[in-house]
């Protein structure tokens, strides 16, 4: 059984079409990257994994129920780490959301920080974290959440380029002990080579699966494999396939 | 990280150019009555409003604390209300559709002409007296609350359904936290009302308070006293208005902690 499975997914606000049939799957412990144009429907794609929205058509399967709120841990674009509450306290959010006791917790994230790099910073305020660190944190809080399946939307979009990096570095060592089963939108191809055992390519709105392309490369990819041609070659045959089908889009028009 | 001391320094520098101008103000409202020789029913020499408010201390200390407790109660029983209203407006459109409207009325009524007729329907009790607190007061704190609300981060509150949270947990988690800035701003603006609403609640009828003492103060042309009541009064603001950062200290200092958003 898949960890998700998305079957023909439709989706349209209005006249405006912005899913058109979608299907694709994760297994467990699989690593997949969605990649695609900007404004192609991989938000909404990921709002109606998350069970925050329905499809008006087609259907989505966290495990072997329908997805809903509560049933995937998200990790937003933003950190969005509150500042009226500590490091470790933004952590434990989604434990209180379930109904943990505070203390159990707060004991589970205190045995969490150390691999996230955040010992010592429990008690910090969030603006007291580098970017790099609040992107951690907001990390532990999805991990502390104990789904099945992470969603991380462009989780080191608004890093730099070097502190994005260490932190794709890390996550990949971190994924590699804990072998979560990630499904990842992101604009940057080479992070999803890097990271995925698998890259789905969606097409402009409304949105289709374009291509699916496996990694074969061994891990831990290190960031010297990225000049390699393996990498390199994978990285073009990505780039090309996202510029195709935004041009193919204009072709496919017409001869509807 | 800057030492108390230093704070303390740096605060009073950025105190100094107020007090040189208020201080600026009332030498020349002391040297203007000296020269001019205005009789002091009319305007009393700053020196004399502070000789002749120290002789009466114990009258204006006495009805000063009158007003601090019908300002406390007053502005207490408007903060109950304009929470248990503006979160029922947070979590029902139809009861925002319904309240929202009244509030904004409640702040156009010239409380000028309402209070005499509270006087003449409630007496010269509590009760008067809390009504005009809570309607001066009322509508800028519920207002601050509702735009506290309405301001919490639309991606938190994305976030907290993904994990599953129910719309109450939404709000425990994320609406009110989000709220806590604006609503001490408006505690603030509140505050400073309520002490002035109180005061001009007693000015219209009652036993005891600043506002009572000032208008017989007048009646007897004792201009002198009227001044040193105002005195107090502005000095009793200043006072609750600086409470409402401790307080703020207390509940929610990440609001007041600068980079913290």
């Amino acid at each position: 059984m898949s960890a998700v499975t998305v079957t023909s997914v439709h989706k349209a606000y209005g006249d405006r079409a912005v899913i058109d049939g979608v299907d694709c799957s994760v297994e467990p412990g699989e690593f997949v990257s969605l990649i695609g144009p900007s404004g192609c429907g991989k938000s909404t794609l990921f709002s109606i994994v998350a069970g925050l929205e329905q499809p008006d058509t087609g259907e989505v399967l966290v495990g072997d129920s329908p997805a809903a709120p509560g049933r995937v841990a998200l990790m937003p674009q933003k950190d969005l780490l509150f500042p009226w509450r500590t490091v470790l306290d933004n952590c434990t959010l989604g434990l209180e959301v379930q109904g943990v006791q505070r203390s159990d917790a707060r004991a589970r994230a205190r045995e969490l920080l150390p691999t996230f790099g955040l010992a010592g910073f429990e008690d910090a305020a969030p603006h007291q974290l580098s970017g790099g660190m609040r992107q951690r944190a907001s990390l532990a809080r999805t991990v502390l959440q104990g789904r099945d399946v992470l969603l991380l939307d462009e989780p080191f979009g608004a890093l730099d380029s070097l502190t994005r990096t260490e932190m794709q570095l890390w996550l990949q060592q971190v994924w590699q002990q804990h072998r979560w089963t990630v499904l990842m939108v992101t604009h940057d191809v080479r992070e999803a080579v890097l990271l995925s055992d698998r890259v789905v390519v969606l097409g402009p709105r409304p949105t289709r699966v374009e291509h699916e392309v496996r990694v074969h490369l061994p891990r831990p990819r290190t960031l010297e494999m990225c000049a390699s041609s393996e990498f390199v070659a994978l990285e073009q045959e990505l780039v090309d396939l996202l510029h195709r089908s935004r041009h193919g889009d204009q072709r496919r028009m017409p001869s509807r | 990280m800057t030492t108390s001391k230093t704070d303390s320094t740096g605060r009073a520098r950025r105190l100094l150019p107020a007090l040189l101008v208020a201080g600026a103000l009332v030498a020349i409202w002391q040297t203007y009555v000296v020269v001019s020789g205005i009789r002091p029913q009319v305007l009393p020499s700053p020196a004399r409003v502070l000789t002749q408010g120290w002789a009466h201390r114990v009258d204006i200390a006495g009805h000063a604390w009158s007003t601090l407790q019908v300002t406390l109660v007053g502005f207490a029983v408007s903060l109950a209300l304009a929470w248990t209203l503006a979160i029922a407006v947070d979590f029902s459109p139809w009861l925002r559709r319904a309240f929202v409207p009244l509030f904004v009325v409640s702040q156009t009524l010239p409380i000028i002409a309402l209070a005499p007729l509270m006087i003449i329907w409630f007496g010269f009790g509590l009760l008067p007296k809390i009504l005009v607190i809570a309607l001066v007061t009322f509508f800028p704190v519920a207002i601050g609350l509702l735009e506290g609300f309405a301001a919490a981060d639309r991606e938190a509150g994305a976030l907290l359904r993904s994990m599953g949270a129910s719309r109450w947990q939404q709000f425990r988690y994320v609406r009110l936290p989000s709220a806590l800035p604006r609503f001490f701003t408006a505690l603030r603006i509140g505050i400073t009302y309520a002490v002035v609403g109180a005061v001009f609640a007693e000015y219209v009828g009652a036993t005891s308070g600043l506002g009572i003492y000032m208008s017989t103060q007048k009646n007897s042309f004792r201009t002198d006293l009227v001044l040193a009541a105002v005195v107090v009064t502005a000095v009793l603001s200043l006072t609750l208005y600086s409470l409402t950062y401790v307080v703020e200290r207390v509940v929610a200092p990440w609001a007041l902690t600068k980079g913290a958003k």
